[in-house]
């Protein structure tokens, strides 16, 4: 387990002193970019609908028949933007987007095509790493302001329908303007930057060091997916401790 | 790096007492042998005999345990060495880019190393992929592709970088006796037009003693013949006549 770490943490040093190329592989960051919003938008929109709509749910009855309603909108606004969102759509994004990267560097590594590279002395980390990370440590903060907003949205939307809470839209959007600050966004986002760049580090990780034939590939894939998320929900505590106000 | 130049001649190979474990299992035994510059030099031996392993080792893609490798005298784990010397592999697999097309993994070495604008890198792809008898295919996917075609894809890619060395291995492994003669006469051209150092690891046969300026053999590990194809035909070691002259016996009513 140690040795993995210290493999992980080389990975993202090496990937880190490779920034400077990322003008260099542009086209290639903005294919994963684009792999990485075109596979997740759909799914990040019903999610995070769901996930604001399912909070107001199970909050707004216990607050309403408390005369407690009026402060639904942030407390769904604020659990949304400073927990849910960030930790939900890294979850769905390692799943998504981790096992691709594991999978596909890990066949490059199966089938040679990594030993290919190096024998034309371009650099994995360059070629196939740096822009991934990159991608991701984009792609997902903007995932997540995305799922922000439209769990709001779910919220605002299951809190006026429901016939147990029934709290205007303008009423719920009140309350979450004066409860939830850009500073929760931030926090929320600055939350998912870091998750993504545990998912990059930790599937192109798996990727490099898969052996075997397929089955190799599917253990490489299933471990760049349940690492990403035990990580994440182990840097979710200490991030939250860190950003607690 | 440099762009790579058209008039060049390949390097000399020196391998010295090399020796690779694998979890505690040595697989190259102490291997010494010299190849020439522009030399064709096969090694052959039985599957798992650490062949490619060997290979592996002169390219750099793996470190050994113990001994050297030294290319025109220095060794390939000084600094510049690797930069200094052009060298390309041909994978058994071909180990195209299968995300890439034809014409993108041909002229990947030189697009990436922004050796040459775009449109001259089209047009050197374009002649490469003439050379291997693959014109017009550079809007293909690899998985489009034969094996044979992949490994003539896999030569094409490695010419662009005009090495000094180039490496095959099992150039002829899953192909159909047509494809193999195609690919045996590709690394025989290659070599005549540019003097590349060649070293080709095989099990093919007929491939070796067609191709071969000379042969090792390798078995568990060691070097048990070496010399020119002739030489090795009538080495009298039972092991290296059993491989040369191993055959399917029909089997008689006798001994069903």
């Amino acid at each position: 387990m140690f040795e993995n770490i210290g493999e992980m943490l080389v990975l993202f040093w090496r990937t880190l002193m490779a920034l400077p190329m990322t003008w260099r592989q542009r086209h290639k960051v903005f294919e994963q970019f684009f792999e990485i919003g075109n596979a997740s938008l759909l799914m990040v929109c019903i999610l995070s609908f769901f996930i604001g709509g399912e909070t107001a749910l199970q909050t707004g009855p216990f607050l309403a028949e408390r005369s407690f309603g009026g402060y639904l909108g942030g407390i769904v606004g604020y659990s949304v933007c400073r927990e849910l969102a960030p930790i939900l759509m890294a979850i769905l994004i390692a799943g998504r987007i981790g096992s691709a990267m594991a999978a596909e560097i890990g066949s490059m590594r199966v089938y040679q095509e990594i030993d290919a590279l190096r024998t034309m002395n371009i650099n994995p980390i360059h070629y196939l790493i740096l822009p991934r990370l990159v991608a991701i440590a984009i792609a997902l903060p903007m995932l997540v302001l995305f799922a922000i907003l439209v769990g709001w949205v779910g919220g605002a939307v299951v809190s006026a329908a429901n016939n147990r809470i029934d709290i205007p839209i303008q009423a719920f959007f009140k309350n979450l303007q004066e409860v939830v600050q850009f500073r929760d966004v931030g926090n929320g986002l600055f939350k998912s930057f870091c998750f993504a760049l545990i998912i990059g580090v930790v599937s192109c990780h798996q990727g490099l060091v898969t052996i075997g034939g397929p089955r190799g590939i599917g253990r490489s894939v299933t471990k760049a997916v349940v690492n990403s998320i035990v990580l994440i929900i182990i840097f979710d505590y200490i991030l939250t401790r860190v950003l607690l106000k | 790096m440099s762009a790579p130049d058209s008039n060049h001649d390949g390097v000399g190979v020196e391998v010295r007492g090399l020796r690779k474990s694998f979890n505690g299992q040595e697989v190259l035994k102490g291997l010494d042998f010299k190849v020439e510059p522009g030399e064709i030099f096969v090694i052959m031996g039985p599957s798992g005999s650490g062949k490619s392993v060997l290979l592996k080792q002169v390219i750099g893609l793996e470190l050994p345990d113990e001994g050297e490798i030294l290319i025109n005298g220095e060794s390939i784990q000084s600094p510049d060495v690797m930069e200094k010397h052009r060298m390309a592999m041909v994978f058994q697999s071909g180990a195209l880019l299968n995300s890439l097309t034809v014409g993108e993994n041909v002229g990947l070495y030189l697009s990436e190393h922004r050796l040459k604008p775009p449109e001259e890198i089209g047009r050197i792809v374009a002649e490469n992929l003439e050379v291997v008898g693959l014109k017009g295919t550079e809007e293909k996917m690899p998985s489009e592709l034969s094996g044979g075609m992949k490994k003539r894809v896999a030569i094409a890619r490695a010419l662009i970088v005009e090495p000094e060395l180039i490496l095959y291995d099992e150039p002829t492994s899953e192909l159909d006796p047509v494809s193999a003669v195609v690919i045996g006469e590709e690394i025989l051209k290659l070599n005549k037009r540019t003097h590349v150092t060649s070293i080709v690891v095989s099990h093919d046969r007929e491939l070796a003693f067609g191709v071969a300026d000379r042969i090792a053999v390798i078995n568990d590990g060691r070097i048990v013949a070496i010399g020119t194809p002739e030489e090795v035909k009538n080495n009298a070691d039972p092991m290296v006549q059993g491989f040369l002259r191993a055959d399917i016996k029909r089997p008689t009513k006798n001994n069903l």
